[in-house]
């Protein structure tokens, strides 16, 4: 294993080329550039063999990588902000086609106003795609989770998003162990399609389905999805016999920090994670005693495991990159719904916070974590539902009177 | 007509070698589907060793309603604007297995890769996707059935529908004689991407178009080949006249014949004794409001004149 410092578009694009695609096509979009040009680089230099095609729009790189999937190649893409969005449309067929493709997103807000920082609401607009959402919190979970992509969507059949945030991850420089070819290949085979378009024998993909086939063509990808779980998990710990690096108590799907013994807890994707747990630190020498939740993976869902880890703490403050205007954080909207039938389940507040890259400080999050501990006593039966959401950053000198009044 | 006559007739028909094997009856098209027929043409033309990709439309929709498939060789749709972007990916991955040595992929080596598209998706919605297949030279021959109009959402006009044509969206009216922007010369804008060889057809003459669609796949790169493809609901004619109406289409000069090479005219269907495009337009539901007034007389006189000089540019009076 080489361990390097390295960028982190560098990094991923060193991942993908050693998962050796067949097909890679995508578009340059800030902060993921460096994905792209990274793969172009290494493809000059002759250590990638495969088809990597200048594409003229993200709606042509997802186009394409489907194409080349139904073919049968190995194929990656990548993307952010509102090159997800022009993808959107044909990445909503992945699913429902059963077609594997890796999908890097390094995340970033989406316009309007225009704005190439990072935050979660590229991502969260496609959570019903079907598309498994991975969620890395430094460089070296970017590049491994790339290889636990390709590994989980091969064999379930569905498409695989693995999120870095924007310039927080893809801008850094990190010291990373670049897997090198020979483990890549024991955890990553050569990829064998079940079905292919094949012309000698042919197949009829992607077909009209009538509404007495429709609905039990959306179940299937669904089920499989919610059962994907297991795939994660096996890969998860798969990578860690191979590599040695492991992913979280939580079979991989969640990755939780001075949880055993915690009054409340944070929960956060992403990045934002490493910042919490300074902060967790910080409060608990104040003698707060609070912990980190981390989602591996927001799609499937992990409620299961979310339940288990949760199920000491009083209160859940969510710290939400993302809003889904006119309802509230989609993180903590998910997370209370796993929690509704619980009998005894935890407060849950919604911290929106980082939108477009508003600078989080440990600061600020001890300050939530402080804020959670004085609530924790309170049931979450007497919290006042509109003090649930919580905008902590901001500046309401700024706003227009007809909000501000 | 006479048996004689169909015998005769049946005759020329016999001498495709009639085939269902990649394109079967039963299929859900309306009686008289000029679309359709091209579907069977194109297949049958390219063989076996074929892989299609048929973007959202009429042909997608009639062809294959789950768990039936009319499609004979493997066959992908994805949504409506994308089949070139597919298409991209599919020779892409080809390419990529063939350089890689991959042996299950060593009889493929001359897989025929087709769009088949009609004309919403190709002159419209799918114009960005077609011009990025164009321009990175993926091997691909792409055939739009040409029927003039979004026939699977109910007759709306197309960037492919002619001027003084009625349909949902152009209506014809006491202010509106239909649609009024010219028809988009797409075998030109497809010839600008430095397309080698770009053809028009009617489906009225299937040697012709096969032909043309073997040479496009003979190609080593992208092709273009446009088809005229008549649709008796959208146009409004009776089923068993699709033929005739492809070569009245041919005819009168409206739907010029002929092929490009590296961007030059190279080859004409010349015409003797151009018809009247009133022969052609009174035969059909979505021109009858322009023989109601004398607005509709200047509008036919406009199509007239710019057929003309149409058909000087290129030379097709014979
Ligand atoms: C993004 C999107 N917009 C609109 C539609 C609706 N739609 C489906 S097919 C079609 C028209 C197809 O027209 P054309 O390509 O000319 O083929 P035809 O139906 O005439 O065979 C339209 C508008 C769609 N499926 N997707
Ligand atoms: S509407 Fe026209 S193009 Fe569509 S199936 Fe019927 S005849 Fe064919």
């Amino acid at each position: 294993m080489t361990r390097e410092i390295i960028k982190g578009t560098d990094a991923v694009a060193k991942a993908v080329v050693g998962a050796d695609p067949d097909v890679v096509s995508a578009y340059p979009i800030t902060p993921q550039t460096g994905i792209v040009e990274g793969i172009a680089d290494l493809a000059a230099d002759g250590h990638y063999n495969g088809e990597f095609l200048r594409i003229d729009s993200e709606f042509n790189a997802a186009s394409s990588v489907i194409g080349a999937s139904a073919a049968g190649a190995r194929t990656f893409t990548a993307t952010s902000s509102n090159g997800l969005k022009l993808m959107s449309e044909p990445l909503f067929t992945a699913a429902g086609m059963r077609l594997p493709l890796v999908l890097a997103v390094a995340n970033r807000s989406i316009s309007a106003p225009l704005s190439i920082w990072n935050d979660h609401t590229d991502t969260m607009a496609e959570r019903d795609s079907g598309l498994i959402q991975l969620y890395a919190e430094d460089v070296q979970e970017a590049v491994d989770n790339t290889l636990i992509a390709f590994r989980v969507a091969e064999e379930l059949k569905l498409p695989v998003m693995s999120n870095l945030d924007g310039f927080v991850l893809t801008h850094v420089q990190e010291p990373v162990d670049v897997p090198e070819p020979e483990p890549v290949e024991e955890f990553l085979p050569p990829y064998e399609p079940e079905q292919t378009l094949d012309p000698s024998e042919p197949k009829t993909m992607g077909a009209y389905a009538r509404p007495e086939h429709w609905t039990e063509a959306k179940y299937v990808p669904h089920e499989v999805l919610l059962r994907a779980g297991d795939a994660i998990e096996r890969a998860t710990a798969e990578f860690e016999e191979v590599f040695g690096r492991s992913y979280g108590d939580a079979g991989g799907l969640v990755d939780t920090y001075r949880l055993d013994d915690a009054d409340v807890a944070l929960l956060t994707l992403g990045s934002l994670a490493g910042t919490a747990k300074d902060a967790v630190d910080r409060a608990r020498e104040d003698g707060i005693r609070v912990g980190v939740v981390r989602p591996r993976v927001f799609r499937p869902f992990p409620g299961e495991a979310l339940r288990e880890v949760l199920g000491g703490v009083e209160a859940v403050g969510v710290l939400e990159k993302a809003i889904s205007p006119g309802s509230g954080g989609p993180l903590s909207m998910e997370l209370k719904s796993e929690l509704y039938n619980l009998p005894d389940r935890p407060l849950v507040r919604d911290f929106v916070i980082g939108l477009a890259g508003r600078d989080i400080t440990v600061e600020d999050v001890v300050g939530i974590a402080d804020e959670l501990y004085v609530d924790a006593d309170v049931s979450p039966h007497e919290f006042a539902p509109d003090e649930e959401e919580v905008w902590p950053q901001l500046r309401e000198e700024i706003l227009p009177e007809e909000v501000s009044h | 007509m006479s048996t004689e006559q169909l015998d005769e007739k049946l005759d020329d028909v016999s001498e495709f070698d009639y085939d269902d094997a990649g394109f079967a009856p039963g299929h859900r098209a309306c009686s008289g589907c000029g679309p359709a027929l091209v579907a069977r043409h194109v297949v049958e033309e390219a063989g076996e060793n074929t892989i299609v990709v048929n973007p959202t439309g009429c042909m997608e929709v009639v062809s294959s309603p789950f768990p039936e498939s009319a499609w004979g060789v493997s066959w992908i749709h994805n949504v409506f604007a994308n089949a070139p972007g597919v298409a991209s990916g599919i020779e892409a991955a080809y390419r990529s297995f063939s350089r890689q040595g991959r042996e299950e992929f060593e009889d493929h080596e001359d897989v025929n890769f087709i769009v088949f598209a009609g004309d919403g998706a190709t002159f419209d919605i799918g114009m960005r996707s077609l011009s990025g297949m164009f321009e990175r030279g993926h091997d691909v021959l792409y055939v739009c059935y040409d029927n003039e109009a979004y026939m699977n959402t109910g007759v709306q006009r197309s960037g492919s529908t002619p001027p003084g044509a009625h349909t949902t969206t152009t209506p014809s009216g006491a202010y509106s004689t239909g649609e009024d922007s010219p028809k988009k010369d797409m075998p030109a804008i497809a010839a600008a991407h430095g397309v080698e060889y770009v053809a028009t057809a009617s489906i009225s003459d299937p040697i012709d178009f096969r032909k043309k669609v073997s040479a496009g796949l003979e190609i080593d790169g992208p092709a273009y080949v446009q088809v005229l493809s008549p649709c008796p609901v959208g146009w409004g004619f009776d089923a068993e006249e699709t033929i005739d109406l492809g070569e009245l289409a041919v005819e009168t000069g409206v739907y010029p014949i002929y092929e490009m090479e590296n961007g030059e005219v190279t080859d004409v269907k010349t015409v003797r004794d151009r018809k009247p495009i009133e022969e052609y337009l009174e035969r059909q539901d979505r021109f009858s409001h322009l023989f109601d007034g004398e607005e509709g007389e200047e509008t036919i006189e406009t199509i007239q004149a710019e057929i003309d000089a149409q058909a000087e540019a290129l030379d097709i009076d014979g």
